[in-house]
């Protein structure tokens, strides 16, 4: 198995190459120039013959590549035009929150698809089963813009002054402010290096950092402010993820182990669970591992719509404001994930399946 | 195993199987219709697409007012004034606008109406240029195969790496903010699906003997593919291009919200509901009905295409259709 994934991730090198390739020439090809976007439309000729001097943008563009290339391999993603610092610095910041929003919605995703796609299967063409696929249905024609507004609108107007009311934009309310992991512990960090890096990474998942530091009212309020683009979020996903529980389930319980083991009077249970689900796991584990890059693509509209400040949004904001080293380092990122959570769904066929030998 | 309805119609004309008019001919495309008939959810999705497209044709006469007319001077009416509907205890003395009003004092229902030609136009154009291009490049990477199937699929592999918005918004920003680059951009992003499909029909009829016999009678290349290997490719395009156009109506609607397609005051829906967003609060009728827009036609498609790819679903192909 190790063998496998090592050859895997040798055959994703040239696709995330490709990928780099095409973000930075991309970038280049966005018209307009940095300096004037950066600067602003007044900066003089000698001001911007520096800007562009000093970030290296006057060589020709397949020598830049192979310098960013090299940059890379060391793990310097350069530095951001807007904002004048390491653009590592800026993920590390921007990075946890996407994490803690996209893992958020692919659970709710999967706890709520999963079960209704089975239970959906079980009572085949009865009331719950024509009621879970209008629902996915809608549910998977729904544009994630729209919903994230109306759900804002639901819980923070219509429901105002129920226990139900949720705030409509922010990562924490105004005023609450959590106190990074090392500081509650005392622990000394370096202004770089890579333990410094992984703890204010840590630090800015502000859930993992409260329930790491038992601070329970940043934990509320963190959640409070990301259910709702949270659900917005995971609404297609839980569609796609529900459909094909239900699809893959029917197929299995029309194989004839199931019906030998209903024979053998196993009750209905035993029988969806233990023989049925397991082997409908395999396509529902790929189609969850796939919804990854949908979750990304709708983080861009729920950042957006809930004012957080992801990936997604910086991405967008990056490519709007010709920003090249975020555009590249955060391509570059997103595409590395693509490729990590391809892997890891391979891999788990080997776990679910233990027919299959991946060689 | 066989079953009864898959004998020849003719060699079992007895009391168990029934007389030959019962039997309708089982061409592919008349059992999809059938099959498709069949299916309360795509009935539903059809029924809604023709709607839909009536609406567009029709929008001149269907709406009440011009898409981009301002009321001001005209009527009696505020700015982002609530939906005022008849029949639902509005007074009879203030004029109906069913939809309300938007920021710029305009007939909301009017703009939507309107609307429903601009998204309709963007799902078939940026299917058809999607399927155009992603068909070519599939069926010449699968029936030359070797390097040119290599670099073609792997240059496709690069596009499927990029999530699809994030892309799209690089393409657009690339080309300019304007409809017709962001349907581009669309379409551009949803070439390798297309690619994809027509690729792994190409291969499994390839080898086929009939292709061969072509082969041997002396067609061309272009023959063949044309002839024998397209046709067979059809289906499954039919299905993922029926589900393409409410991918292309939906992404597009999203370039919009972020102000990367339409641009004010064209009616499209995502623009709509951009330019009103910070009304939510205030004025959500201004958010809601183009947002319902959006979902009802990205549902239509989406029904129909599920109802299109059980019809066509080649397990099924032949189960033989009784009359009923």
């Amino acid at each position: 198995m190790i063998q496998y994934s090592l050859r895997r991730v040798l055959l994703a090198i040239p696709v995330i190459l490709g990928v780099l390739l095409v973000a930075f020439i991309m970038a280049r090809a966005i018209p307009g120039d940095p300096c004037h976007s950066m600067l602003g439309e007044r900066a003089t000729q000698e001001v911007c013959d520096q800007f562009i001097m000093d970030r290296g943008l006057d060589k020709p563009i397949p020598i830049q590549f192979l310098f960013y290339l090299r940059d890379v391999a060391q793990g310097d993603l350069g530095v951001s035009l807007q904002f004048g610092r390491p653009v590592t610095e800026i993920l590390g910041e921007r990075l946890p929150l996407t994490i803690e929003l996209s893992i958020m919605a692919l659970t709710i995703a999967v706890i709520v698809a999963i079960p209704a796609g089975v239970l959906a299967a079980t009572r085949r063409n009865f009331k719950f089963d024509v009621f879970t696929m209008v629902g996915a249905n809608i549910g998977v024609s729904m544009p994630v813009f729209w919903l994230g507004l109306m759900l804002a609108f639901l819980f923070a107007i219509v429901l105002k002054d129920t226990p139900f009311s949720l705030p409509p934009s922010g990562r924490l309310s105004a005023g609450v402010l959590p106190v990074p992991i090392y500081e509650v512990y005392g622990w000394e960090i370096q202004e770089t290096g890579i333990v410094s890096f992984i703890l204010t990474f840590v630090s800015n998942m502000y859930i993992l950092n409260s329930i790491l530091t038992l601070q329970w009212d940043i934990l509320s309020d963190s959640l409070r402010h990301l259910i709702l683009p949270a659900l917005a979020l995971a609404t297609i996903p839980m569609a796609i993820l529900a459909r094909m529980s239900r699809s893959s389930m029917l197929e299995v319980l029309g194989q004839d182990y199931v019906r030998t083991a209903k024979a053998k009077g196993l009750k209905q249970n035993k029988v969806v669970f233990k023989h049925a689900f397991r082997n409908a796991l395999l396509p529902i584990v790929t189609i969850a591992g796939l919804q990854l890059g949908l979750v990304l693509s709708g983080a861009v509209l729920t950042e957006t719509i809930f004012g957080l400040a992801g990936v997604g949004r910086t991405v967008f904001e990056g490519i709007t404001a010709r920003d090249y080293p975020i555009i590249q380092g955060f391509v570059l990122f997103i595409a590395v994930g693509y490729v990590a959570i391809n892997l890891l769904v391979d891999l788990s066929y080997g776990f679910l399946d233990p027919r299959i030998r991946l060689d | 195993m066989s079953t009864v309805s898959e004998l020849p119609v003719e060699e079992h004309d007895d009391a168990h199987v029934g007389s030959i008019g019962d039997y309708k001919s089982n061409s592919l495309w008349r059992l999809t219709l059938r099959r498709l008939f069949r299916q309360k959810s795509a009935v539903v999705g059809g029924i809604l697409a023709l709607i839909l497209l009536f609406m567009a044709i029709f929008a001149d006469v269907i709406a009440p007012y011009d898409k981009n007319q301002t009321l001001i001077g005209i009527e009696d009416v505020k700015r982002r004034q609530s939906p005022c509907i008849h029949l639902l205890g509005c007074p009879e003395d203030q004029p109906q606008h069913i939809m309300g009003i938007d920021g710029n004092v305009r007939d909301e229902f009017s703009r939507i109406v309107h609307g429903t030609r601009v998204s309709l136009f963007v799902g078939f154009f940026t299917v058809g240029i999607a399927i155009v291009v992603g068909s070519l490049l599939g069926a010449v990477a699968g029936y030359t195969g070797g390097w040119l199937d290599n670099s073609i699929m792997r240059i496709l592999d690069v596009v499927l790496a990029f999530p699809f918005l994030i892309l799209a918004i690089a393409i657009v920003q690339v080309l300019g903010r304007n409809l017709t680059n962001a349907m581009l951009a669309i379409a551009i992003v949803s070439i390798p699906a297309y690619a994809r499909v027509t690729r792994a029909s190409v291969l499994s009829v390839r080898e086929k003997s009939y292709v061969e016999a072509s082969r041997a009678l002396g067609a061309s290349n272009l023959q063949i593919l044309r002839g024998r290997i397209l046709p067979n490719a059809l289906p499954p395009l039919i299905v993922i291009a029926t589900l393409g156009i409410a991918t292309a109506i939906l992404e597009t609607a999203a370039l919009s919200f972020l102000g990367l397609g339409a641009q004010p005051p064209d009616p499209e829906w995502g623009s709509m509901l951009a330019s009103e967003r910070n009304q939510v609060f205030s004025a959500p009728h201004l958010v809601f009905f183009p947002g319902l827009a959006i979902m009802i036609t990205v549902l239509a498609f989406n029904l129909l295409g599920d109802g299109l790819r059980d019809a066509l679903d080649p397990r099924l192909a032949h189960a033989g259709v009784k009359k009923e």
